[in-house]
């Protein structure tokens, strides 16, 4: 065994599971005498619905019973929570429209959800599920934003006219107009980030389970934080209290954000499991998935940058419309807000900002957060920005960010957008990403591409981002209706061996195998004597879950927190059978010493006497080894860093390749660096898909046109070079363990490098910007033009 | 998928009985285009007549003048056969393109051909090497075999057993792959030989595979990917969907179409 501990690149300890067939997904959870739910989802993506004949359905061979809304609502059965409440310009709060779980009256877009089908078999459940049938009067859509804000467009929520969920905004107005007025020039900059559908392997499913005897409900559900579906089904859907309700997230593959919302499934199975006093299994199939899953990103934006002139920034005026969907998910209202436009600092000193943010409800799946979540829409936009204005003022992309870099001495550093920056090195990460990316010498690799009838070009990116999603406090007063702190209960078993139950959930991130490091580095004890256990309402004592990058920022600040609980306890058992006092006994690899003595106790006999308390201060100290801590954090931690992309385009197809790509990221302190690189590996992939492949196309009547992977480009093997990653670390101040993140730098770094990198390949054709995703086709329209301009010169 | 009754023939004339028995029934060969659709439940076939029982029809075999694959036969098959790669490289080269390894695995050449799917890659081939579809009852020339989108001169009860392609004198395909499906978004398949100059596009047509008289012409007048400069394509009759305009799928016909002359030296 070699060394285990913090900054030890561990090799995963679960992908033997995983990648060799043996993990447990909900999917391979059967109960005994399990029913199959299937949903009859909408074709529309506007209609009411006129009658729903279920008749044909029901006695339909195999059918055990069939739902619509009419069932539910008959036993008021709530809607779908929402967990963000924002507030308009003018106070009032957002409008909240209701979410039904099978629609009531009207559907909303097409797979919205309007009656469960459950049989003995799934192919039956499919088969009765076509005989339902529905009277539909279908209505105009409102597809996109645009057509949603049009005077007279179709009203999604019929109280809701204007489609407008808020209307928002952030930062000093007055003055942002007055350093516009004196600006030497300002770069403007028209976007749209486009909107993905986040595909995670799995699909999504739920098992739902009612035990007649005790009256308990068992949900397991493929979730990334199975306590919040405990609280917002239990207590706002179903009415069923906490010590009724049983979630289990067990093995998940893969969530970036699609798996931490309360979904309609999830109500379902559980309710129906009740009412027929019978497990119900629903899995998706991938059709399914594209729309029922909630997407990413989809905003569209005009923003302007006031700059001296030196290239310093003076201000950034930023409007942004932001697609919701047809109803608000789980935490959507917060994502182009709270983890959007506090971001927009960047990594520089623009000391005024100010930006507008309006939520509009279309006739699409609903949009929530994607990882990265509001964050990589507001890097991208400073990002092009800050390009396009060097460009506009003849400075050098590297040079006009340095120029406007937050300083390393100006920590903490107060932003104009209510973030507190703790700590960060921007010129280094920056100097050690150009030096791995052999900047200096690109000029040379353009010209040898060239001679190859290529189109070189490279892209910089300088991001931060904000993660370890939040001090409690602080999110509650910005409309969170839940704490985010997390929570770890350590217990050591009578032999010294260690089960660690965290609130956090692992669906890729490699949490079995980092926790357990922090362990074994906090104990002294091998890895193999540790179990992590997440994903069970009924093991782990409470939770906020995994997504924004927080579970080592925040849930392994509470194992910290839980394992001085026990150190501390430990020393005082250990003093007891030294015959020391408290004060002298050091814990140190594994052992605790009298200081300068070698009398020593092992933590594991320890750990006996505190389970086999023969010879034990008992009169001060209860027996047993086990202790839980809450830890809600201080700030956000501010994870920083630049990337650098190069590609190369085929001036004759406009196909890009990307052909090298390089991040130095600061992640704060590295726990396993091997970790670190494949989730840095893993974001930049999905940058990449963002920026070259990836886009979610809606027609003008709402119809899902990318509805398959034969239409939905989802980046592959061969689309990503080998990506150089490098850490260059300045430590959180706030947590105890100097940590920040790394889930989801990989997905905010990269487009910008990407689409830089291609803008500048393209510079001879007076390209300033092109939107994402840069499909051939896209690039192959520039380049023709160019050409034919050329040719009419 | 819905329930259908299966069977597994021992012989193409079993085979071609069933079939004439039933007309709900469909063949399956290695399932790679089908079982999607009956997954999608977009086709609820009685029956299903399974042809991987029967011998005759799996197998590859090359004469001084003709390449013979016969109609079960595998992609990865066909890509590595070293007989196929001698006698006419882009033929093996094109098989070892579609799709993944799986796919190549299972999808077979008589699947491919009979479901005409107009994004799909053999197509090009049999209609460039002006290869000779065999079936149950008769012999087709590959300009009359493709008869449009999803659409061949196949009856409804003839099965496809082998595919005789000429073997040319040069060939090549370059395929321009849709990004998400990875079919040919546009193929371009050139060949000169016994059957003249023809050069076959597939992925762009709006019915399927198509052979592109201009190119063609120039191309018998000289063998140069410069002799395809300034041929256009109209693109009326081409397809447009989200990942290309036809505008595109014209401009790439001729990209493709010089690099595969330039390749196939
Ligand atoms: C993920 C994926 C990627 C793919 N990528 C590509 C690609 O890049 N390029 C490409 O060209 N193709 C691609 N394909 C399709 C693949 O090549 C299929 O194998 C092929 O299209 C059909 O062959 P099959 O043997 O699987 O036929 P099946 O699916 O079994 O049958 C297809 C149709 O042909 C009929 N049929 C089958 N055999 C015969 C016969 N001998 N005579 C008459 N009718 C018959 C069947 O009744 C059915 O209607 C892909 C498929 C998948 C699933």
């Amino acid at each position: 065994m070699g060394y285990e501990g913090i900054g030890a690149s561990v090799r995963r300890r679960e992908d033997l599971r995983f990648l060799s067939g043996r993990g447990t997904y909900t999917d391979d959870i059967n109960r005994p005498h399990q029913a199959y739910a299937v949903i009859v989802r909408s074709p529309h993506a506007h209609a009411r619905i006129r009658g729903i004949d279920i008749s044909a359905a029901r006695s339909a061979p195999g059918v055990i019973a069939v739902f619509t809304g009419a069932d539910m609502a008959a036993e008021k059965i709530g809607g779908l929570p929402c967990g963000w409440q924002v507030k308009n310009k003018d106070g009032t709060p957002m409008a909240e429209p209701p979410h039904p779980v099978l629609a009531i009256g009207k559907v909303r877009h097409v797979g919205d959800p309007v009656a469960v089908v459950i049989a003995e078999t799934k192919a039956q459940a499919r088969d009765a599920a076509e005989r339902i049938a529905i009277e539909w009067e279908v209505l105009p859509a409102a597809a996109t934003m645009e057509a949603a804000l049009q005077p007279g467009a179709p009203s999604v929520h019929d109280d809701v006219p204007g489609n407008v969920c808020y209307d928002w905004h952030l930062g000093d107005k007055a003055a942002v107009d007055a350093a516009f007025a004196k600006a030497c020039k300002v770069a403007r900059l028209e976007l749209v980030n486009n909107r993905l559908i986040p595909n995670a392997m799995e699909p999504r499913c739920a098992v739902g389970e009612y035990d007649a005897a005790t009256g308990d409900y068992t949900l397991w559900t493929t979730s990334q934080n199975p306590h919040v579906i405990r609280l917002l089904m239990g207590a706002f859907v179903l009415n069923i209290p906490e010590h009724k309700l049983r979630v289990v997230a067990p093995d998940v593959g893969g969530g970036f954000g699609s798996k931490i919302y309360h979904y309609a499934e999830e109500a379902i199975v559980t309710w129906a499991a009740g009412k027929l006093k019978r497990p119900v299994k629903w899995t998706a199939d991938r059709t399914e998935s594209f729309t029922s899953d909630a997407h990413g990103r989809d905003h569209v934006t005009e923003a302007e940058l006031a700059l001296d002139d030196q290239g310093r920034f003076l201000a950034l005026r930023v409007r942004t419309l932001a697609n919701m969907g047809a109803y608000l998910s789980t935490f959507a209202p917060c994502v182009p807000t709270y983890l959007y436009a506090t971001l927009l600092a960047g990594v520089y000193t623009t000391p005024a900002i100010y930006a507008e943010v309006k939520a509009v409800f279309t006739n699409t799946v609903p949009v929530d957060a994607y990882r990265g979540a509001g964050r990589p829409e507001a890097t991208f936009l400073l990002e092009r920005l800050v390009d396009i204005a060097a460009l506009e003022m003849g400075i050098d992309r590297v040079e006009i960010r340095r120029r406007n870099f937050i300083p390393k001495d100006a920590f903490p550093y107060q932003t104009p957008v209510a973030l507190q920056y703790d700590s960060g090195d921007y010129h280094r990460t920056l100097d050690e990403a150009l030096k791995a990316a052999n900047w200096d010498t690109f000029e040379q690799r353009r010209a040898e591409a060239a001679r190859r009838g290529k189109l070189r070009g490279i892209g910089i990116s300088t991001y931060i981002e904000a993660c370890g999603i939040a001090p409690s406090a602080v999110v509650g007063s910005l409309g969170a209706r839940a704490g985010l702190y997390e929570v770890a209960n350590i217990r050591v078993n009578p032999t010294g061996s260690i089960t660690v139950f965290t609130g956090t959930h692992s669906h890729g991130q490699g949490h079995e195998t980092t926790f357990a490091q922090l362990i074994a580095d906090r104990f002294g004890v091998p890895m193999s004597q540790v179990e992590i256990v997440h994903g069970d309402t009924a093991k782990v004592p409470f939770g906020m879950g995994t997504y924004g990058s927080r579970s080592l920022a925040v849930g392994g600040s509470a194992i910290v927190r839980a394992s001085d609980k026990i150190i501390a306890k430990a020393k005082r058992i250990a003093a007891h059978l030294l015959e020391a006092s408290v004060e002298d006994i050091d814990f140190k690899d594994g052992m605790f010493r009298v200081a300068g003595t070698d009398r020593v106790k092992s933590f594991a006999e320890v750990s006996l006497a505190a389970y086999v308390p023969h010879n034990y201060p008992i009169e001060e100290l209860e027996p047993g080894l086990e202790e839980t801590a809450f830890y809600d954090p201080k700030n956000f931690t501010f994870p920083a860093g630049c990337h650098i992309c190069e590609v190369e385009i085929d001036p004759e197809t406009g196909e890009v390749e990307v052909v090298n790509f390089t991040a130095v990221d600061d992640v704060g302190r590295v726990i396993n660096p091997m970790i670190v690189e494949g989730q840095v590996q893993g974001g930049v992939a999905q940058g990449i898909g963002q920026a070259l492949l990836e886009t979610c196309v809606y027609d003008e009547a709402g119809q899902l046109l990318s509805g398959s992977m034969m239409d939905y480009t989802m980046p592959r093997a061969d689309d990503v070079p080998c990506i150089q990653v490098g850490t260059a670390v300045t430590m959180c101040t706030h947590n105890p363990l100097g940590v920040k993140g790394c889930g989801e730098v990989g997905a905010i770094g990269a487009p910008p490098a990407v689409i830089g990198a291609v803008v500048d390949a393209l510079r001879d054709y007076g390209v300033r910007h092109i939107d994402m995703p840069a499909t051939s086709q896209r690039i192959w329209r520039i380049l023709d033009a160019g050409r034919q301009r050329l040719a009419a010169e | 998928m819905y329930e259908f009754a299966y069977h597994r023939p021992a012989s193409v004339a079993e085979a071609a009985k069933l079939l004439a028995a039933d007309p709900e029934a469909k063949l399956i060969s290695g399932g790679m285009s089908l079982i999607p659709v009956l997954k999608q439940r977009l086709a609820r076939p009685s029956a299903l007549i399974d042809l991987g029982a029967i011998p005759d029809l799996v197998g590859i075999s090359v004469t001084a003048t003709t390449v013979t694959v016969k109609g079960r036969t595998t992609h990865a098959a066909v890509a590595a056969s070293a007989e196929v790669r001698q006698a006419i490289p882009a033929l093996a080269e094109l098989a070892s393109h579609i799709g993944d390894a799986q796919v190549r695995n299972r999808g077979t050449i008589g699947g491919s051909i009979a479901h005409h799917d107009p994004t799909a890659d053999y197509p090009a081939a049999v209609l460039a090497l002006g290869a000779t579809v065999n079936t149950s009852r008769r012999s087709i020339a590959a300009d009359d075999f493709f008869t449009g989108l999803f659409a061949t001169a196949l009856e409804p009860d003839e099965i496809v057993t082998a595919v005789d392609f000429p073997i040319p004198e040069k060939a090549a395909y370059v395929k321009f792959p849709n990004p998400a499906s990875r079919y040919a978004m546009v193929g371009v398949f050139v060949a000169k030989g016994p059957m003249g100059v023809r050069v076959a596009v597939t992925g762009a047509g709006a019915n399927g595979v198509f052979r592109h008289a201009a190119m063609e012409e120039a191309l018998a007048k000289s063998w140069s990917p410069e002799a395809l400069e300034g041929i256009t394509t109209p693109a009326e009759h081409l397809n447009t969907d989200i990942h290309a305009s036809r505008e595109y799928r014209a401009h790439l016909i001729g990209v493709m179409a010089k690099r595969a002359v330039a390749k196939a030296g």
